[in-house]
């Protein structure tokens, strides 16, 4: 069990996904492709990561890749935390 | 005479005129000089009228927002044609759908798009020739492609076709309550009585930098392209990634010193909340227009107290009318007990009347529908003779009204405010969503048995839209698949927000869906 990708599962299940099985929303599925992330939720998703997590995105952080699903947002949210 | 080259005329005038000042660019990107846009617009007329493109023909665009799609648009209109933009972010399906609607005689997209939509097309039976830019060469596609295909087989330059103020300038589809888009005809004297309105209202200026932040398939782009073109100011275009991301804006409105700024409001909230809008100066910007939804007074005092000194216009009107009514907000006024605008008079030398559900005025101040008459509204939709007798109130006199569906009340000296809709419509980031081809599209999943949308509003002021599905088997559908169902029919601004899966849809005592009760559960 890793706990940030599961506090990234219980907030994207909370806040895009209501009513969702836990078991659906796996590590590795597509975010943005499968319409649960758009622009406005990756925004919230962001100030969401920037506050639970310390760090702080810029605007390149956002282009396509980097937050395609909860595998690579962990790699992201790291890879910053690293460089503080 | 610029006036019989209609919209194109716009743009060979101001060619003449000032031919070396810069019409139009993109951040950190290229710049067109008015006399390079206009010759690179002309080479484009040629290609398409040597592709067959004649007069009174439709051109369909599937492009990124680009520098080569407004030479586009303008070597379409050059042509005679008129021009059909659909959303290069929305599923293939759907622009497929739009141009095979209205029979295009040549579509415009990118290579790297091109075979996916060819196909989507080829489904519908139509194969029309499609001129695939050549997206590896960025800023100069068109001009490459353009220059290639010349070798190969070269297109003779054709003059620029004069049009009657009644030819059909573009087609805007819109959604649809019965499930599939419609198409808003208009022609190049609605798009003229639109940009003369403008140069009256606000008095733009060749010094004047304008922002290109709405997609083409969107009517707020018909400001964004003609006014400053007519002027010989310059547009600044803002493309998909950079429209959506609020920190960019802010930087690039203030370095690319922005002077009229347009957008919906969605935007202008994600900016001042996300954007960090005070990091900057902003001391060019001297007009800031919104329209496409109700803009909530405490968001846009959010906005206006960083951007303190531009003159701001609430700008409302369906795609059908454009622009019909203009409110500009007092720069004086502490708006401390207000919720939302008013929509304001109507954009003379159009007429607005408020009437009941059998046509007739209602006195001033009681609510009704807004119909509006005049020189701004559409020629009717594209081939939907029943919406078209739908869409228009006739009067004694045999002029005709268009039903906006907006329900509004008139305070007695010609100033409206918006009460709310009178059927299913809803706004979203300004685009209007019709809940029934959500309905319609969830309904076209092999596992869904029936469905129902409701929107409902949020504690920010915002919509939520919310969707009931009933399946027709036990194996109930997953939340993640009905999101994806979705997106690869809709754009995404039609994707609703939640989904509940339930064992049937609740039913009035007549047999409808009870959708008061849903709305009730969405909350």
């Amino acid at each position: 069990m890793n706990a940030m990708r599961e506090t990234l599962r219980t907030y994207i299940l909370e806040n895009f996904l209501p009513g969702e099985d836990v078991k659906n929303l796996k590590d590795d599925t597509e975010l943005k492709e499968s319409g649960i992330l758009d622009s406005l939720s990756t925004l919230k998703l962001v100030t969401f990561l920037e506050e639970r997590f310390g760090v702080e995105f810029e605007a390149d952080d956002l282009e396509a890749g980097n937050l395609a699903t909860i595998e690579s947002i962990e790699r992201l949210v790291q890879s910053k935390q690293a460089r503080t | 005479m610029s006036t019989n080259y209609g919209l194109a005329g716009l743009l060979m005038d101001s060619a003449q005129r000032t031919p070396a000042r810069e019409a139009i660019g993109v951040p950190g990107g290229a710049t067109l000089t008015y006399a390079e846009l206009d010759a690179l617009s002309d080479r484009m007329r040629d290609r398409l009228w040597h592709m067959g493109v004649r007069q009174g023909d439709r051109v369909g665009l599937r492009l990124h927002k680009s520098i080569d799609g407004v030479a586009t648009i303008f070597g379409a209109l050059k042509a005679g044609a008129c021009y059909v933009p659909v959303d290069v972010e929305s599923p293939a399906a759907r622009g497929a759908y739009i141009h095979n609607d209205c029979q295009v005689k040549v579509v415009v997209t990118e290579a790297g798009v091109a075979d996916e939509f060819e196909a989507e097309l080829r489904q519908l039976g139509a194969t029309p020739p499609i001129l695939a830019l050549d997206d590896d060469q960025r800023d100069r596609a068109l001009a490459a492609t353009l220059e290639e295909l010349q070798q190969r087989d070269p297109a003779p330059a054709v003059p620029s076709v004069a049009v009657h103020p009644d030819d059909i300038a573009y087609i805007l589809y819109t959604s649809g309550s019965t499930g599939k888009p419609k198409g808003v005809v208009l022609s190049h004297r609605n798009a003229a009585s639109f940009i003369d309105w403008c140069s009256r209202a606000f008095e733009p200026v060749a010094g004047d930098t304008f922002s290109s932040h709405a997609p083409f398939h969107f009517d707020l782009s018909i400001l964004d392209l003609y006014v400053p073109i007519k002027h010989g100011a310059k547009l600044v275009l803002f493309g998909e990634a950079l429209g959506k991301d609020p920190l960019k804006l802010a930087a690039t409105i203030a370095h690319e010193r922005i002077s009229v700024w347009y957008s919906t409001p969605s935007i202008l909230n994600l900016m001042a909340q996300y954007g960090k809008l005070e990091k900057h100066a902003y001391p060019a910007l001297r007009v800031v227009h919104f329209a496409g939804e109700v803009f909530p007074v405490p968001q846009f005092k959010a906005v206006r107290a960083i951007w303190r000194t531009p003159r701001y216009f609430n700008l409302y009107g369906p795609t059908e009318t454009n622009v019909c009514t203009a409110y500009e907000v007092p720069a004086d006024d502490p708006l401390d007990h207000v919720t939302t605008f008013p929509i304001g008079a109507i954009c003379v030398p159009n007429l607005g009347r408020v009437v009941d559900e059998h046509g007739c005025d209602v006195p001033h101040g009681e609510p009704g529908e807004l119909v509006v008459h005049g020189p701004n509204v559409m020629r009717g939709y594209w081939n939907l003779p029943e919406q078209n007798a739908a869409a228009f109130l006739k009067d004694e006199r045999g002029r005709l009204w268009y039903h906006t569906g907006d329900i509004v009340t008139e305070n007695g000296s010609g100033e409206y405010k918006y009460m709310g809709r009178r059927d299913r419509m809803v706004k979203r980031r300004g685009y209007r969503v019709e809940l029934g081809e959500i309905e319609a599209a969830l309904a076209r999943h092999p596992e869904i048995k029936e469905a129902a949308v409701v929107a409902v509003p949020t504690a920010d002021s915002g919509l939520r839209i919310a969707a009931f599905v009933a399946c027709k088997t036990d194996q109930r559908l997953s939340i993640i698949a009905l999101k994806q169902h979705s997106s690869q029919s809709l754009p995404p601004y039609m994707v609703p927000d939640v989904f509940q899966v339930v064992d049937a849809l609740p039913r009035t005592s007549t047999n409808k869906v009870d959708l008061q009760a849903l709305r009730g559960r969405a909350s």
